[in-house]
């Protein structure tokens, strides 16, 4: 249809869907331990601003990876010492981290829009992204994307087949049950609740240093609210949170080019159909209320007081 | 028994905020015995096992095990001592399988397929039948606990704490408890038995310490002593047992035909054509093992969940499509079990609790505004006549203690002069004296006519109160019996629970039909 190239199609919606891949994939970690983290958003951009800021500055895109993945733990860290240590509600401390990391995020970086970030080399060379078809979709890609998919497969390993694993989705689960038998609940979630922060920091930083090469005031666009959305869709299944991700991303891809293509929709209307059929396909998959609410963790959001 | 014991507890004292929990508790528990911790509810004796568990620490006073001192500073260190524990509320996860929840309980868990193969085992040897693929969510609450005693059992404990293992279990599976238990002390684990109910520790335990107030009021031999004594130093009173004169039986007022109901989450019960008949002055008993059905069942009579109209019938008008404000005003009332969040709003006074089902029948509110002054008089005439122990109305419900607040739910329904009362386990949690005001509260306002339905999982509780029994099983009501000539026998086998007892129960139930 009007020359759009399949090949480069998957090459893109790759691309475009690991910044959320890498958000979701942390946030499903962190709602397993049964903690609802609604500063995927503000997580997301800090880590966006500050992975491009350290990228241009030191002219190593590795440390500017780092630097996302830093500042969205620590941005983590506030939410996780409000609501662990000091029990304030999940929602509303979330909410105000994300509202948080935009504000702290556009203080950040001005003057930056426009800079250049460094160019990110490729792991694998050159000719092997020149094979017809298979190269430019399996070798042509940064090394997050890489480790954004192993990822994947690391926390699928680890929650459904390591006793640290079985913790977590005890501690999700049952968390006086979890206390009783001696589990640090706490310690767990606060754990976990850092590494989602540094999984959304890197998917920022991918999405400023990668994907748009450039720095935009609120560039994740809603990216962290679609990985929220994601988990669900996921049933907090990693393999599935990776599905949903591409299903978004390839949408995203596809409305892109039939704008380039100059296809008689209006603009406005593309731009919003990756959120709809999101939207779509969430409401079709929580619609077996039972099932959905089989997998969720049981414990999710509510707050842990360990009373002796 | 001479010789060393294997852990004693030398003037153990805890205090919280505002409460002694335990002050200057000694005991002592010998290598093989099955040893009693008597008390009433507030009495200190979860504080006290928390302590020797290491999920809380003394205040001062030492213990010491097979001869050491001993102080565990958290619950992995009691558990590689040889200390381990049965919760009273189990500590089970029920999205994880059964291996997997004994493998969080135990220092280190073999791979599951050694694991599975040593829980059926174990589970073999003890008489617990367990499968170790299934999900806890799906286990009936005899299942779950042999759960529990089997993650302790695979940790060879040298002491075995069970608290209140038996308040959720069919006689049957309480047999089956009782002979795992004393198969355990014969091969040496002494065993630190929890319970108030007095019968069962005479059956079971070689020794007892009795507590009151956090206090140590005596040590006995229960095979020597009368359950009444026991009960008069665990309560320090002598207790009445309710009673009243034998009422004739009305007509039919409520009337419940072919209901069936589907739970709101995912492990809960589905309802099957459950049929009632209650009669004016009737208590009707409705026992079961916690999970078959009875908060759906309460859910339908109450009209948080509607049925079609004919389902359920008052005085012959049809009102399974009515919600709850409307069946209050035409007389049904209920006080579910869970007391804070379903029956009492807990960051609401009492007033205003008193207030949240009381509006229509006591005509609390007019025209839309609340007559508080009105609502206030309602609410401290429950607190006279039902004597909840409060400084006041106006203290948050949270603030009462559950046997005073079970109280106050309890009297704020039936002041209300209820034609239909429906209550789930309206003693769970409460004290002795308090258990037995509520129970005679319940026979007077059958004795004014009014219907009850008392759904419990106290069977001794279900034969005091009730003149009819019916059992709640897997969301199916059993036929209903006359309490008279019931023997807890026949109960067991009408309640089954057990999987493993199911056909010994439908052979039962098909002799009886």
């Amino acid at each position: 249809m009007m020359g759009i190239d399949p090949i480069t199609l998957i090459v893109a919606l790759i691309t475009v869907s690991t910044p959320v891949l890498l958000a979701a994939i942390g946030e499903l970690v962190v709602e397993k331990t049964g903690v609802l983290n609604l500063g995927v958003e503000g997580m997301m951009i800090t880590g966006a601003v500050m992975g491009f800021v350290v990228a241009v500055n030191t002219g190593s895109p590795t440390l500017g990876f780092l630097a996302g993945m830093a500042s969205g733990m620590a941005l983590s860290l506030i939410f996780g010492v409000l609501t662990q240590l000091l029990l304030s509600n999940q929602v509303a401390t979330g909410l105000a981290l994300t509202l948080f990391g935009l504000g702290l995020s556009a203080l950040l970086g001005v003057g930056y829009p426009g800079s250049t970030p460094p160019v990110v080399s490729d792991p694998f060379p050159a000719a092997m992204a020149e094979i017809p078809v298979i190269g430019p979709i399996l070798f042509g890609h940064s090394l997050v994307i890489y480790l954004s998919v192993l990822l994947v497969a690391a926390v699928w390993y680890v929650l459904g087949y390591t006793k640290m694993g079985l913790i977590i989705r005890a501690v999700g689960e049952n968390h006086d049950a979890a206390h009783a038998l001696g589990y640090k609940v706490i310690r767990i979630r606060l754990m976990a609740i850092m590494f989602g922060g540094a999984c959304a920091g890197l998917g920022g930083a991918f999405l400023s240093i990668v994907r748009v090469q450039n720095w935009v005031d609120g560039m994740t666009a809603g990216a962290g609210w679609i990985a929220l959305a994601l988990v669900v869709f996921a049933s907090w299944k990693p393999w599935r949170a990776l599905l949903g991700a591409y299903l978004f991303g390839g949408v995203t891809a596809l409305q892109l080019r039939l704008q380039a293509a100059g296809i008689d929709i209006p603009v406005e209307i593309l731009a919003m159909s990756p959120y709809v059929i999101t939207i779509v396909v969430l409401v079709i998959m929580s619609s077996d209320k039972s099932r959905t609410a089989l997998n969720a963790p049981a414990a999710l959001g509510k707050v842990f007081h360990a009373t002796g | 028994m001479t010789g060393d014991p294997l852990l004693s507890i030398n003037n153990i004292t805890k205090a919280y905020p505002g409460v002694v929990a335990n002050s200057d508790v000694s005991f002592q528990i010998q290598p093989g015995e099955v040893h009693a911790l008597l008390g009433e509810n507030g009495a200190g004796k979860s504080t006290l096992v928390k302590m020797i568990y290491g999920l809380v620490r003394p205040d001062s006073g030492s213990m010491t095990f097979r001869g050491e001192a001993y102080a565990p500073p958290e619950p992995r260190v009691a558990r590689s001592t040889g200390v381990a524990m049965v919760f009273q509320h189990f500590s089970l996860f029920e999205a994880l399988n059964v291996a997997e929840n004994i493998a969080l309980g135990m220092e280190n868990p073999p791979p599951q397929r050694d694991l599975a193969k040593r829980i059926r085992e174990v589970s073999e040897a003890y008489g617990l039948p367990l499968d170790p693929d299934r999900l806890v969510g799906d286990l009936s609450a005899g299942e779950r606990q042999r759960v529990e005693i089997i993650r302790c059992l695979l940790q060879d404990p040298k002491l075995l704490i069970m608290d209140e293992p038996t308040s959720v279990l069919t006689p049957q599976e309480v047999e089956i408890l009782f002979h795992t238990l004393r198969k355990l002390a014969a091969e040496g684990t002494s065993i630190l038995y929890i319970s108030h109910k007095l019968e069962e520790i005479r059956a079971l335990c070689d020794e007892a310490t009795i507590l009151r107030l956090g206090k140590v009021v005596g040590n006995c031999t229960p095979r020597d002593t009368s359950a009444a004594e026991m009960a008069e130093l665990m309560v320090g009173k002598s207790l009445a047992t309710p009673a009243r004169d034998n009422a004739e039986l009305g007509e039919v007022i409520l009337k419940v035909a072919g209901l069936s109901v589907e739970p709101s989450n995912p492990f809960g019960t589905p309802l099957r054509h459950v049929g009632i008949e209650l009669r004016a002055g009737e208590v009707l008993g409705i026992g079961g093992v916690a999970g078959n059905g009875q908060d759906e069942l309460l859910a339908a009579l109450s009209g948080e969940v509607t049925t079609p109209p004919g389902t359920i019938t008052l005085n012959k008008t049809p009102i399974g499509d009515k919600g709850p404000n409307e069946r209050r005003e035409m007389g049904i009332l209920c006080a579910p079990e869970e007391r804070l969040g379903h029956a009492a709003a807990p960051d609401m006074s009492l007033v205003e609790n008193a207030l949240l089902t009381a509006r229509q029948r006591k005509n609390l509110a007019d025209s839309g505004f609340v007559n508080w002054g009105a609502t206030r008089a309602y609410a401290e005439k429950v607190i006279a006549d039902f004597d909840v122990r409060t400084p006041g109305p106006d203290n948050v419900a949270r603030s009462l203690s559950g046997g005073n607040l079970q109280k106050f739910v309890i009297g704020r329904e039936i002041l209300q002069d209820p034609t239909v009362l429906v209550v789930n386990q309206p003693t769970w949690g409460v004290d002795a004296s308090a258990a037995a005001d509520i129970r005679q509260a319940i026979l007077d306002l059958a004795q004014k006519g009014a219907g009850v339905i008392v759904i419990s999982q106290d069977l001794d509780e279900l034969l005091e109160v009730s003149d009819n029994f019916a059992a709640l099983n897997e969301g199916r009501l059993s036929n209903v019996r006359t309490t008279r000539d019931l023997t807890m026998e026949t109960i067991g086998l009408m309640l089954g629970g057990a999987h493993d007892m199911h056909d010994l129960d439908e052979e039962a139930i098909h002799a009886e039909a």
